[in-house]
């Protein structure tokens, strides 16, 4: 019974949408208005209205009974009734008074032959003619305010469009098309280009723009020399070397990760794990380290289960890829399953145009958008294909979640991210859901003794234990339904499928839930960006797919420029549009807009490959410019918006710990199966499963460490990693004195320290001046200056004489003396900035 | 801020301070760039701001109450509830008039029930909200309502806003604190304001309430477990020299300009802050004041304390928060136990506040998520009600001894000049003297607020 229940469970919630949408339209017959309006509304009004209805005196369980919707969607037990299925219908399990821990009306049974008519009327199919009551009275209309077409004359909705680039207006300064461009504004405002950086620096910059590690000493010095014989071979072959490198997946697939505002759990309130999040991390990583076309990379997460598929595993991969829509953060603990729907769509159209189209629809969900040309009418578009669709994301049954969905079980061979259950766990686990069950049962029996008995405050306090092994049962049967029946973990994935029924949406009227218009809004796409080669969605499909083609297709305006504009701030640290998650009205334009275009044009001809755009900017005389400051050029343009110099850059929070690993010789470059998250398993963050499970420090590289909602890793957090929670496309920097507390105190830190003072002595065998000139090597990619040499040499003798004084053994000094010397350099500006 | 000297350096004594055994390279960097008015201000987000008008509070003491206290057994007094107990409700519940008596107060004659018998020594102090009203009868929406202005969304806490408007007076501690805060980050999180701006929290809720001397848990990383100040000092002038020959090659960089400083900071933060945090310090005649030695108090008798400390040390926003007010059942004994571990702590902070003459420009707050129906449950119980509740407000120039606003004779809602959360919130920032309608930052496109389109300052309580 439990399992079939937890199962029909998760079936109405998947199938409550469709009931709600396919089949309120239809037309009843006769008999089945007659039926309802003689033996069924009158046995409501009488029997249950008094605590179940809008009007009456106060809503219990916040269930209403007074309308279809709401009967559908139900209360905080569930849907009060469920269409041909009186096992799941609680309506009618509680008027039979065969489930001692629900039994209504609370007070007296009511009559066999009315108990008969319910099981009748849901056996029928629960036809109901009611409709929920207008808010302010009658379906208000909608009206729009936007004039689309002269919305379409602003620069984005433009098609990008590849300006001539006359060649002699040039110096030879420029190598490439890009420097043209860049070099075009220099004249304009009279400015002289940045001398190129001096090749370490340059090496750095490469070397963490793309792979986000610092290159070693001998890297470092292989370089210098190649560059002294011809800099642009040897920028041209290191740039191919980097690209080569699994590390660039990684750092790439890291940076999209932040646009897809990735996390294993569901945040807010509830925040329960999604164990299985971390395969569309590592999906995203093989696409960046496969160079995967980035018009197939959209189309996949937006669409990839609807995509054909050649083999087990391409169906695998673009099945992961739909999880994108699945991450966002949910408010499980909502009770209104309709808000619930409309809230996860609105996070997908959130979602789905700012990463790609750097669109703010959602602003259009209460009101036409205030500032960009689009219509509540085009979000109720959108809405309707995220409607048609489902989302699959798990997460355990428990009181404050009643809104756990499936996963999708991928292809057998799929690899898992958690081990193997023993025998002995799996019967444990067994053993717990049973005594659990049977729990339930005791305390439903004590429940019927305490209610009959009158005892109030006995009845109260078994109905918040029941609570408790409701919860604790929830979680279990999580846990089991992760593991087949020898314990091997299932490959289990979040993700989205189609409704059998897909529909349109109505508008909601300032988007209140029950306040929908009698109209529907066909499905679509934002009419602002029509392009010629749209597909018309068909009556039995979402629209999802249509919608992938519609973002990924060369004829929309945006979806090339805010792709090529997130990649060029990967390398600038600044993109040519500064806002590179909006490019509306109210966002920045673009300090080159033709160098933009270029770029935009560029991707699609290079048959989106994020590879070779990269290939090209990093090999530009633009990107090879040093960052070194001139006075004047600074009171000019001090954002240098004009690109006279490289930016300044502090290293991204991955970067630094990543590095600080680097430098210790203590990083694991192997990719770790699944997640600390994955191996927690399914449950509640600060119930079930601790903070000190998931936040165990290791010395793998960031992309793979947890990332729970509200409990990022320190080492990230202190250093500005973006809110998981949010769409996220350029980070903030901060400096504040606990990343100086970080660098100074913690164990982290210290044991890197420890382990790169050790490496350098006991390893490399290092003494003195050729010590510190590894060190620095490492940490900044070049030797230390001569003044640097004399304050290292002077901290060290420093540094002894005090601990001296303060009475440690002349080893021990010396050891504390080189671990607090390395990290210095680690705590340092330099080590987190790029030149 | 008896001894500004010992909690607010100057700009003066800290570059000092910061150029004792400090390289010349890196002083004559640091030197250089005193005179330029980008040190300062320009590269410390969190340095002193003027705000938009001359306020009335420098700072904010707010306490939470998690679960939501009943208004109509605390300070809204109802005698028509009392007169009908017992009556149908509305025909399904009967009507629970207060089983504590309501006594007047003070010159104002400020009605408070005997659950607060040393606060209502305060009367006069006291400003009453009683008609207080949110959008949601659910605890996790109105407690992230109460704190960002909104429940649907990640948005900025009002502590991250203040910050992010006035800034800080005392860079060597955070300028947004919260003590022991439940689950729930997003209540003293910046959203999308810069992460500088959100609350740092100190310890985690106690489970076990009787937790009280315990210091449970500090800020991360507070000290180093191998290397004695001394030679922490020589590692920091290192790393300062190293720095400030970045700057100088660099020629200029207020990123490396602020880690210098950071440090700085960060190597005071760990002398202020255990400081402030022990209150070991304070006489027996405090400690007894707040009740800090007793069982029942002790617990928020050391936030308080703690409270008034960071407060004294110029931190902007300090929360404390205090938990187990959901009501259903036991009303009686739980008011009475959670009253009396409050009640006590909280008149004394007042007190001590007005002594050391803080409370003028200390806006303290005591506030649950909502409050409470008048009609019972369970019998000795009341169930959630978010259209009429009551908080209040005292120092920070707001009225003492006044009820601003009324619910209907029982208290089911707020019927005379209703404040909204969105209203507190913007009265909250006026007496900061900030323009609620200004306090913008621009995210995703569109300028927020901490009162999103909404809000209306609610002059009648303004001294």
């Amino acid at each position: 019974m439990t399992a079939l229940r937890h199962a029909s469970f998760i079936a109405v919630f998947l199938f409550a949408p469709v009931l709600l949408s396919a089949q309120e339209n239809e037309e009843l017959t006769h008999e089945q208005t007659e039926f309802f309006e003689k033996k069924i509304r009158p046995a409501l009004v009488k029997h249950c209205y008094k605590c179940h209805a809008e009007e009456g005196d106060k809503v219990k369980g916040g269930l209403l009974l007074d309308s279809r919707e709401t009967t559908l969607s139900g209360g905080d037990s569930g849907p009060a009734v469920v269409p041909f299925d009186l096992n799941e219908s609680l309506l009618y399990v509680a008027m039979t008074y065969e489930d001692s821990s629900l039994e209504m009306p609370p007070k007296y049974k009511l009559e066999d032959s009315i108990i008969a008519d319910f099981k009748q009327w849901i056996e029928m199919g629960a036809p109901d003619p009611r409709k929920r009551q207008p808010k302010d009275g009658a379906p208000q209309e909608y009206t729009n305010t936007i004039d689309i077409e002269e919305g379409k004359d602003f620069w984005a909705y433009q098609t990008p469009d590849k300006a001539a680039i006359s060649q002699e207006a040039h110096s030879d300064w420029a190598r490439q098309p890009i420097d043209v461009f860049v070099s075009e504004q220099h004249l304009e405002m009279n400015l002289t280009p940045a001398p190129d950086a001096d090749a370490a620096t340059l090496l750095r910059r490469l070397s963490y723009d793309l792979t986000g590690l610092p290159p070693s000493t001998s890297e470092v010095e292989a370089f210098i020399k190649a560059h002294s014989e011809n800099p642009d071979d040897a920028i041209a072959a290191e740039v191919d070397r980097l690209l080569d490198s699994s590390r660039y997946g990684e750092r790439f697939g890291r940076r999209w990760l932040d646009v897809a505002r990735y996390a294993e759990s569901s945040g807010k309130e509830v925040n329960a794990t999604f164990p299985h999040a971390w395969r569309y991390r590592d999906y995203v990583i093989d696409s960046y380290n496969a160079d995967k076309p980035f018009n197939q990379f959209v189309t996949e997460q937006i669409a990839g289960d609807l995509l054909s598929a050649d083999s087990e595993a391409q169906e695998a991969e673009q099945t992961v890829a739909t999880s994108f829509l699945a991450i966002g953060t949910k408010g499980l603990n909502e009770q209104n399953a309709r808000q619930f729907r409309f809230d996860l769509v609105d996070e997908q159209i959130d979602t789905t145009t700012q990463a790609f189209l750097a669109t703010t629809a959602a602003c259009a969900r209460c009101h036409d958008h205030k500032f960009d040309p689009i219509p509540m009418s085009d979000y109720y578009a959108m809405a309707g294909i995220f409607l048609s669709s489902e989302t699959l994301y798990g997460t355990s049954e428990a009181l404050q979640n009643r809104k756990v969905t499936e996963l999708i079980t991928l292809p057998a061979g799929s690899h898992s991210g958690a081990e193997m259950k023993s025998l002995g766990e799996m019967i444990d686990l067994e053993f717990q859901r049973m005594t659990l069950q049977e729990r339930l049962e005791e305390l439903s029996d004590e429940a019927r003794d305490a209610r009959r008995s009158g005892d109030s405050d006995r009845a109260t306090q078994i109905r918040l234990q029941t609570l408790g092994v409701i919860n604790r049962k929830g979680i279990t049967e999580g846990i089991l339904a992760a593991y087949d029946d020898d314990g091997y973990p299932k490959p289990l994935s979040m993700g989205m499928r189609d409704l059998p029924s897909p529909f349109d949406s109505q508008i909601l009227i300032r988007g209140e839930e029950d306040n929908p218009t009698d109209e529907r809004i066909a499905r679509g796409f934002l009419q602002v960006i029509q392009s010629n080669d749209e597909q018309s969605i068909g009556e039995h499909e979402s629209g999802r797919l249509q919608l992938a083609e519609w973002i990924a297709s060369p004829e929309n305006p945006l979806t090339a420029r805010v792709y090529a504009n997130r990649v060029w701030s990967w390398l600038f640290g600044e993109g040519l549009v500064r806002s590179v998650d909006n490019f509306g009205s109210t966002g920045d334009t673009p300090t080159h807009p033709e160098l933009l275009d270029y770029l935009a044009v560029r991707l699609v001809e290079l048959d989106w490959s994020t590879k070779e755009l990269v290939r090209e900017i990093a090999t530009s005389r633009t990107y090879r410019m040093s960052s070194g400051y001139r006075d004047d050029y600074f009171q000019k343009d001090p954002e240098n918006y004009s690109l006279w110099r490289a930016n300044k850059r502090r290293l991204d929070a991955e970067s630094i710990r990543d590095a600080s690993l680097a430098v210790s010789g203590r990083l694991d470059l192997e990719r770790p199966a699944g997640s600390l998250v994955s191996e927690a398993g399914e449950g509640f963050v600060g119930r079930n499963i601790q903070e000190a499970q998931i936040n165990t420090e290791t010395v793998h590289r960031s992309v793979y460490l947890p990332i729970v909602r509200g409990l990022v890793p320190e080492s990230l957090g202190l250093f500005d990693f973006a809110d998981p929670s949010l769409l996220s496309g350029k980070r903030e920097i901060t400096t504040v004195p606990s990343q100086a507390l970080y660098m100074m105190n913690s164990p982290f830190i210290l044991e890197n320290a420890k382990a790169m003072a050790s490496h350098l002595v006991v390893d490399l065998d290092l003494r003195g001046g050729e010590l510190a000139k590894e060190a620095f090597y490492r940490c900044y990619s070049r030797p230390p200056t001569p003044e640097e040499g004399q304050r290292t040499k002077e901290f060290i003798e420093r540094f002894l004489e005090v601990a001296e004084t303060e009475g440690h053994s002349k080893d021990a000094s010396r050891l504390l003396a080189l671990t607090t010397f390395c990290q210095s350099l680690i705590g340092s500006a330099e080590f987190r900035y790029l030149n | 801020m008896k001894n500004p000297s010992q909690f607010q350096p100057s700009r003066r004594q800290i570059l000092q301070s910061a150029s004792s055994g400090f390289g010349y390279l890196a002083f004559s960097a640091l030197s250089s760039l005193a005179g330029q008015k980008s040190f300062g201000s320009a590269m410390n987000p969190l340095a002193p701001k003027t705000p938009h008008f001359g306020g009335t509070a420098k700072r904010v003491i707010f306490m939470a109450m998690q679960g939501a206290p009943s208004h109509v057994d605390t300070f809204d007094y109802k005698p028509q509830l009392n007169k009908d107990s017992g009556q149908d409700a509305k025909g399904f519940a009967k009507l629970l008039g207060s089983p504590f008596e309501f006594k007047q107060h003070g010159e104002s004659g400020l009605p408070i029930s005997s659950l607060f018998p040393k606060l209502a020594g305060h009367a006069d102090d006291l400003c009453l909200i009683n008609s207080m009203h949110t959008d949601l009868p659910n605890h996790p929406q109105a407690t992230t309502q109460m704190h960002t202005g909104n429940f649907q969304f990640v948005r900025p806490s009002m502590g991250a806003w203040t910050l992010y408007g006035l800034g800080t007076e005392n860079d060597s501690l955070p300028g947004f604190i919260t003590l022991s805060p439940p689950n729930g980050a997003q209540n003293y999180g910046s959203a999308f304001l810069p992460a500088i701006y959100q609350g740092t929290p100190i310890g985690k809720q106690a489970r076990n309430r009787f937790v009280a001397q315990e210091e449970q848990g500090a800020v991360q990383n507070i000290s180093n477990p191998q290397l004695s100040k001394d030679l922490q000092r020589v590692q920091l002038d290192f790393v300062k020299s190293l720095n400030a020959e970045k700057l100088q090659r660099d020629e200029y960089n207020p990123d490396v300009e602020g880690i210098i400083e950071s440090y700085e900071l960060a190597f005071r933060m760990q002398d202020e802050l255990p400081e402030v945090m022990d209150l070991s310090d304070e006489p027996e005649s405090i400690k007894s004041l707040y009740g800090l030695n007793d069982r029942t108090t002790g617990a928020f008798a050391q936030q308080c304390i703690k409270a008034r400390r960071l407060a004294e040390s110029g931190v902007r926003f300090i929360q404390i928060n205090h938990g187990n007010w959901d009501h259903h059942r036991n009303l009686v004994g739980g008011l009475e136990q959670n009253c009396a571990e409050i009640d006590q702590p909280i008149a004394a902070l007042l007190e001590d506040l007005k002594q050391r003459d803080m409370l003028k420009d200390t806006l303290v707050i005591w506030a649950g998520e909502f409050g409470r129906t008048p009609h019972g449950q369970n019998g000795n119980g009341r169930d959630h009600n978010n259209k009429g509740y009551s908080l209040w407000m005292a120092g920070g120039g707001v009225k003492g001894g006044i009820r601003h606003g009324a619910t209907d004779e029982y208290g089911y809602q707020a019927i005379e000049n209703k404040v909204h959360i969105h209203d507190w919130h913007a009265t909250i920032l006026h007496t900061l003297g900030l323009d609620h309608t200004n306090l913008t930052y621009q995210y995703a496109g569109r300028d927020f607020r901490l009162t999103d389109v909404h809000g209306e300052v609610v002059r009648g309580i303004l001294a």
